[in-house]
């Protein structure tokens, strides 16, 4: 994944954000900066405010508090110019049922004012030329992302927003949408998206902005934000050496051992923890018969934030 | 200002074409309808005493084109609804089409399917009805296609409000059918009692009323003045309103 930012300058910038539903804060004091050509994600459970926020930032609400820029506009008084340059993907949008994709895909080019991309050609990129004459109601849940997807880039967008945009498909269609985000950046444009998947965001994301109740937790890559909440390493080995437990005990940044039926799992901290451990397998001569890693991930990155899981 | 309002009704009327029952309902049965009665009362009137009635020479057909156009903003009350609660609209909202154009769409295209229904049954009505007086068909469907025009805008403040798509066809039913009873149609407006006429004369369907009848038998457009500028309010007022009200989710 590319931590290579163009120029630096930012396309999205949210300061102070606040949003409130009756009683309810969906958004509160949310603020970050989303930089040109990223894959940037907003990441948290259900009803972590995740949608308001990109929702407020693509005008379709109006904050109570707070500033948005997008591309140098503010989505509230220059909505229709915004609109023009940006490209959306809602969560749980739906078409005519009986809607061909064609013609979704000409509706759509004919709303902009500007020159836009050829239709054709992303129908084809996203591999819906056979579905040309299909009617929307028809389309499998992977194939209806796909329209959307092309709908988002008729008008050749230089922000894309994506919500929640593999919800409800299988892990194959999933990667194959994961593989078309990589493509967008590729071309130059921003990708703001959301998800609850850890592994999407894990996978896709340059950036993410952890969310819960309204308010960012932090922000940075994945692999930064791992490494900084979540330094513990885990390796799981099988041995029948008498030794072993002695042994593993004493490697420095130890924190704790576990041992079912000759399986260890030891836990310890540290970038070289794992060296470690080889180490004192291969200068105590303990043969293994199995051995593995386990890295902790955003999902661990969030249990720590939030002290509970995010499938909760 | 309208930017994507001709594909945009293209692609509606095909969509509509394309649901079950949609051109079935909209067009076959008022005109099988029609012609069912117009063969029953065929044979049991006799011509000379057709021509007699006023009802039936001037009421039924209006009548008839009255239904139709409450069946067509019932239908739009219904679509747009469907498209709110569908998740539809918000997806257009994200354009940048604007909701005066989502509406206008639909309105030219239940205009489009008032006049073929009209012109079906004025045709099937022709052999049905031999009443032998010159019929002004061009000057009735404009004059039907102004009525629509106006009414479609009560549809579009019921469909700005409704909750639900479940709840849009009988609440629109509702507030639509009564003023059939009040507009003059059955029972002459002036022969109402006092309270009701007043309220005849609120509701624009009155109004649509007395300017189709009054088309049927041949007055002059300029005897109809009133009726066109009370139309016209309606619009106006109703159109205003529910761009107020509109609510996209």
């Amino acid at each position: 994944m590319t931590q290579e930012i163009r120029s630096g300058n930012s396309v999205i910038q949210v300061s102070g954000l606040r949003k409130a539903y009756g009683s309810t804060v969906a958004v509160n004091n949310v603020s970050f900066e989303v930089k040109k050509g990223e894959i940037f994600g907003l990441i948290g459970p259900n009803g972590a405010g995740k949608t308001t926020t990109m929702e407020c930032i693509e005008g379709l609400r109006t904050p109570d508090h707070g500033t948005v820029s997008v591309v140098g506009l503010d989505p509230q008084r220059d909505t229709r110019r915004l609109q023009e340059r940006v490209g959306v993907q809602l969560q749980q949008a739906q078409l005519q049922k009986r809607i061909k994709v064609w013609e979704a895909v000409h509706l759509w080019a004919s709303l902009y004012r500007k020159k836009t991309a050829d239709g054709d050609r992303l129908v084809e990129q996203l591999g819906l030329v056979e579905k040309r004459n299909a009617w929307f109601m028809d389309l499998s849940g992977g194939q209806k992302q796909r329209l959307f997807i092309v709908l988002a880039l008729i008008n050749d967008p230089e922000v894309v927003f994506l919500d929640e945009l593999t919800t409800g498909l299988d892990p194959q269609a999933r990667r194959a949408i994961w593989e078309l985000v990589r493509g967008i950046r590729n071309r130059g444009k921003t990708v703001c998206l959301t998800t609850h998947l850890m592994e999407e965001a894990e996978r896709l994301c340059d950036r993410v902005a952890i969310i819960e109740h309204g308010r960012i937790i932090d922000i940075g890559p994945p692999e930064a934000l791992v490494q900084r909440h979540c330094p513990e390493r885990t390796v799981v080995l099988s041995t029948d050496d008498p030794t072993a437990e002695e042994r593993l005990r004493a490697i420095p940044r130890f924190e704790a051992i576990t041992s079912k039926d000759f399986r260890f799992t030891i836990r310890g901290s540290g970038d070289n923890f794992v060296t470690e451990v080889i180490r004192c397998l291969s200068e105590n001569q303990i043969k293994v018969t199995d051995f593995r890693t386990v890295l902790p991930n955003l999902e661990d990155v969030f249990l720590k934030l939030t002290g509970h899981s995010i499938r909760d | 200002m309208l930017r994507g309002l001709w594909t945009l009704t293209w692609i509606e009327i095909k969509v509509f074409l394309r649901e079950p029952l949609g051109a079935f309902g909209m067009i076959v049965v008022p005109v099988v309808v029609f012609v069912g009665l117009g063969r029953i009362i065929g044979r049991r009137v006799a011509l000379p005493s057709l021509a007699a009635s006023p009802f039936l020479r001037v009421g039924v057909p209006v009548l008839a084109s009255i239904l139709i156009t409450l069946s067509a903003v019932l239908s739009l009350v219904t679509i747009i609804s469907i498209y709110r609660e569908g998740g539809i609209l918000k997806r257009l909202r994200a354009t940048p089409l604007r909701p005066q154009t989502i509406l206008t769409a639909h309105v030219l295209v239940k205009l489009l399917l008032t006049a073929v229904t009209l012109l079906l049954m004025l045709l099937a009505g022709k052999r049905y009805y031999p009443i032998g007086i010159h019929i002004p068909v061009f000057g009735f469907t404009l004059a039907l296609l102004i009525s629509t025009w106006s009414i479609l805008s009560i549809g579009f403040l019921i469909a700005s409000i409704v909750p639900t798509a479940r709840f849009a066809q009988p609440i629109g039913a509702i507030i639509l059918y009564p003023m059939v009873g009040l507009s003059g149609l059955f029972v002459a407006v002036e022969s109402l009692p006092p309270k009701l006429q007043i309220v005849a004369r609120i509701l624009p369907l009155t109004y649509a009323v007395s300017f189709l009848e009054g088309i049927w038998k041949g007055d002059a457009w300029s005897a109809h003045v009133g009726d066109i500028m009370a139309l016209t309010v309606a619009f106006v007022v109703c159109t205003a309103l529910s761009a107020k009200v509109f609510r996209w989710e």
